[in-house]
């Protein structure tokens, strides 16, 4: 019964206070002229952006716009993820080496790399590609058609014409694709930042199998790499996944500080609608009900994937 | 020569100060089931590691089959397939089921086909008893039927040597007698076996010799029949009237 | 001996890798000593000599240090900030040492910040007024973190309790609470707080633009917070419940008495680590335009003549977060090994 109570006033607070925000914000909002509803997705955006993965112009709605800003966060994210588990994977091996220096060189990448806030770091990715590299006419060529300069990297890639490499034309690279500048500090900061706590999943899930598991294997006649690969990995990969899997939502949570350095992703383009039409609300919902429709469809996966391996172990 | 499986002579092993094994030396003949007891603590276990190379022990030789136990990889991996292991924790492997538990080192190590693996399995999985238990995983059995598995997994490599590491010491007291029972059957066929165990019952049955540690050193070797009527040692006697009288 | 063949000639590989890392070494080593002191410029009148030196110029740090450290406040006030800031360190020194757990920490906290805060802020004992707008630099990083913690703790704990409440409504409520949270990018919160909490208020009702940000801070810290708190409520055996149930203790006395004690003394590493990652986090104030460290660094390297000298000033802003971060870190490894210890349970 007191329970019942409890409850109730609970959810009455609530309900109050978010009833005096909403009408705070309402009468506000209608002061200043602003007509609140989502009716604004359907107008023209009327502002360019500058990268974009499918067709846009600043004619199409506000609508596509944050299509194009989602597709640039989910494909940043996914290369990211990709980049960050291959060197979170391989560090998180290295700070278990058998040799000291590659266990030293392991161990203080994961320090200095965690321990400096990560906009620090893309600040000064961002600083090394604009300003310390060279311009294109000096670019540096580290394969054949693989160039990079301060306006970024370009590579061989799939275009209008087929596959093309790039070749400097006036001031700039043609053909081939281009990472810009702004895109390849915002993966590179991202990657090298995440792998530090990917490297720490690793290393921490391979040390959770216990002992003995080694030592039957090994009993058993099977090599030390034979070990590793048929017990000792399978079993580790299991503790890995959930923790690595938040490490991989803070990625795609953490690209939103494209913002600061002018990459459009979801969170920069809800910023410059919201900025033209003032319709803030309706802009952070949107940026949160993505945000948090793909952190509830990840830890459903995991659920499903814990009561999946709950009976192995 | 030939029918010496293990010749341990002046083996020692320190962990930093601490003295687990000094100057240990023993010789175990081919078909020959020796019984290891001592308080813990006396080095009984790390022996036996010692013989799989689980631990490395820092003076003395080791022989398995005429094959002296070095730092050398490839000679460490050959002798290990040749001796069987079975442990206190059991070690099962949890993700693998309890027939890829059994397969896993006949077709990674002898590279034999899998469905010969799967038969040899199957067989020894009827030596233990639990051949309906083939897919379960290990999660799902009980301690005894665990420890079953584990010294079925052992056999599958058709080791010439079994070591047992107190393999009933983790096990609830109804579950004691079906390993041993296993074990006994073992000794039976003719088995070369070194047991690390408590169970005196099983000694007296199936021992042909009982060694007696204590403090890293062997104290006494005796036939069965002598050690548990007439010790040597003043320590042995009070150890066996210790735990002769629970 | 023993100790260099197993750690440096283990194997073929491990030469191999050993060989090349020495190799490394020798060539990235002496060049990055000489560019990092052996011919750099640590003082300098103009950033001419910088031009002419091969080396590094943390002249640019040594020149404009009282700018990057306290942004825009009142050049002869600094002071203040000064001692604030190390109000704030030796807060969080003292809060390492496990005899102060208790009552008394609770009291060293609000006494520390209220002191803290009216020395920036100024207004009263003939101190001059210097409004949040101009704090700036490593005392404002200080104040966003530490009040952003300690802010979002108590909240933590009431959303904790709520997650583990058999009541449905309260479970829903904290549970939606958090997992949005938890869910959505902090830049975004940052920007909500700057944009959306003057429409909040009634009208004609203001609020700065640095309380916005602590706000965001404190309702973003305050759902971690409450996940860390959880994992300690869920650390307490069930039998300590059940042992204060049945002497006969309310709900109250039981939580306040017997289950947070435990609860919260299991949870201090994920906290530590919480403030750490906060700690870190401040410095995403940039996009909102506060004066935080790394906003200051910034500005400092829009002045034309030191703008080439943009890693010099990284990394010593990279250096002040290090240290802070590798000192909490430490301090949180220590006290989880004496917890793990049961040094004091």
């Amino acid at each position: 019964m007191r329970g019942a109570v409890y409850q109730a006033v609970a959810l009455l607070g609530v309900i109050a206070v978010g009833w005096f925000l909403v009408s705070n914000t309402l009468d506000n909002l209608s002061n200043r002229g602003i007509v609140t509803g989502f009716g604004f997705l359907e107008r023209p955006a009327s502002f360019a952006i500058g990268e974009v993965l499918a067709e846009y112009s600043p004619a199409d709605t506000f609508a596509r716009a944050l299509y194009i800003g989602l597709l640039n966060t989910l494909f940043v994210s996914a290369l990211g993820i990709v980049l960050a588990t291959l060197l979170g994977a391989t560090i998180g091996i290295a700070r278990l080496s058998p040799n000291w220096p590659v266990r030293v060189i392991a161990g203080g990448y994961v320090e200095m790399v965690r321990n400096v806030p990560l906009l620090l770091q893309l600040f000064l990715w961002y600083a090394l590609i604009t300003q310390g590299l060279p311009g294109p006419r000096e670019a540096i060529r580290l394969l054949p058609g693989v160039f990079l300069s301060n306006r970024g990297l370009v590579v061989p890639w799939f275009g209008p014409d087929g596959f093309t490499a790039p070749h400097l034309a006036g001031f700039n690279f043609q053909g081939g694709a281009a990472i810009s500048p702004e895109l390849a500090a915002l993966l590179f900061g991202l990657s090298v930042y995440t792998a530090a706590f990917i490297a720490e999943v690793v290393r921490g899930g391979i040390l959770a199998v216990p002992k003995g598991q080694t030592e039957a294997a090994l009993s058993l006649g099977l090599s030390r790499r034979q070990a590793l690969r048929f017990v000792i990995l399978p079993q580790a990969l299991r503790i890995i996944v959930p923790p690595l899997s938040s490490q991989y939502l803070n990625l795609l949570k953490n690209s939103s500080l494209a913002v600061a350095i002018g990459y459009p992703d979801l969170v920069s383009v809800a910023n410059t609608a919201i900025n033209i039409t003032g319709q803030a609300i309706e802009g952070f919902a949107i940026v949160m009900a993505v945000f948090v429709a793909i952190s509830l469809a990840l830890s459903a996966l995991m659920n499903w994937y814990n009561r999946r391996i709950a009976v192995t172990r | 020569m030939t029918d010496t499986a293990v010749s341990i002579s002046g083996v020692s092993k320190h962990y930093g100060a601490f003295r687990a094994l000094f100057d240990v030396s023993l010789t175990v003949r081919k078909g020959e089931r020796v019984v290891v007891c001592g308080p813990s603590g006396s080095g009984k276990s790390t022996l036996i590691r010692c013989v799989n190379a689980l631990e490395r022990h820092d003076a003395g030789t080791i022989t398995v089959n005429g094959i002296e136990l070095t730092d050398d990889l490839k000679t460490t991996e050959r002798i290990r397939r040749q001796i069987g292991m079975v442990f206190q924790s059991f070690n099962l492997f949890p993700h693998l089921t309890v027939l890829e538990n059994l397969t896993l080192a006949p077709t990674r190590v002898q590279k034999i086909a899998k469905v010969e693996a799967e038969e040899r399995a199957m067989h020894y999985l009827g030596r233990v008893r639990i051949p309906e238990q083939a897919n379960k995983y290990p999660g799902q059995l009980s301690g005894g039927q665990q420890q079953r598995v584990a010294i079925a997994r052992a056999l599958c490599l058709r080791p010439e040597l079994m070591l047992f590491d107190e393999p009933t010491s983790a096990l609830d007291p109804e579950m004691i007698q079906e390993v041993l029972d296993v074990m006994t059957g073992l000794a039976k066929d003719g088995m070369t076996m070194i047991c690390v165990t408590h169970e005196m019952g099983f000694a007296r049955n199936v021992a042909d010799t009982m060694v007696f540690m204590d403090g890293g050193k062997v104290v006494e070797i005796a036939p069965p029949e002598r050690f548990f009527t007439a010790p040597q040692e003043e320590r042995t006697r009070s150890f066996l009237s210790r735990i002769l009288s629970k | 001996m023993t100790w260099i063949r197993k750690n440096l000639f283990g194997s073929p590989i491990g030469i191999v890798l050993t060989l090349l890392v020495a190799w490394a070494a020798w060539q990235i080593v002496p060049p990055l000593w000489n560019w990092a002191f052996g011919h750099a410029v640590w003082f300098a009148e103009s950033p001419d000599a910088c031009r002419a030196a091969a080396g590094a110029c943390w002249a640019v740090v040594t020149t404009k240090y009282r700018f990057l450290l306290f942004g825009l406040y009142p050049y002869e006030d600094q002071w203040r900030p000064l001692i604030a800031s190390g109000l704030f360190v030796g807060l969080l020194g003292i809060t390492c040492d496990r005899r102060l757990w208790d009552q008394r920490l609770l009291l060293i906290w609000a006494v520390t910040l209220t002191v803290a805060l009216f020395l920036m802020r100024g207004g009263v004992f003939g101190l001059s007024y210097v409004p949040a707008e101009q704090w700036g630099g490593l005392p404002l990083t200080l104040v966003l973190s530490v009040v952003g913690i300690g802010g979002a703790f108590p909240l933590a704990i009431v959303l904790a309790l709520g997650r583990r409440s058999h009541l449905p409504v309260i479970r829903a409520l904290s549970v939606t609470y958090i997992e949005i949270v938890r869910g959505v990018p902090l830049v975004s919160v940052l920007f909500m707080a700057s944009v959306m909490f003057p429409l909040f208020l009634p009208e004609g009702l203001t609020i700065d633009k640095v309380l916005r940000a602590q706000i965001g801070f404190i309702l973003f810290a305050a759902a971690y917070l409450a996940e860390a708190v959880r994992g300690g409520l869920q650390a307490v055996p069930k039998g300590q419940y059940e042992a204060a149930d049945a002497l006969g203790l309310s709900t109250a006395q039981k939580l306040r008495l017997v289950i947070l004690p435990q609860a919260l003394r299991a949870s201090i590493p994920p906290i530590v680590n919480q403030f750490i990652a906060t700690f870190k986090d401040t410095s995403l104030v940039v996009i909102i335009g506060l004066y935080d460290l790394l906003t200051t660094t910034r500005i400092a390297l829009t002045d034309p003549p030191w703008r080439p000298y943009y890693v010099e000033a990284y990394i010593t802003a990279a250096l002040v977060y290090f240290i802070f971060c590798i000192f909490l870190s430490r301090a949180s490894l220590r006290l989880e090994r004496s917890l793990n210890a049961g040094v004091r349970t």
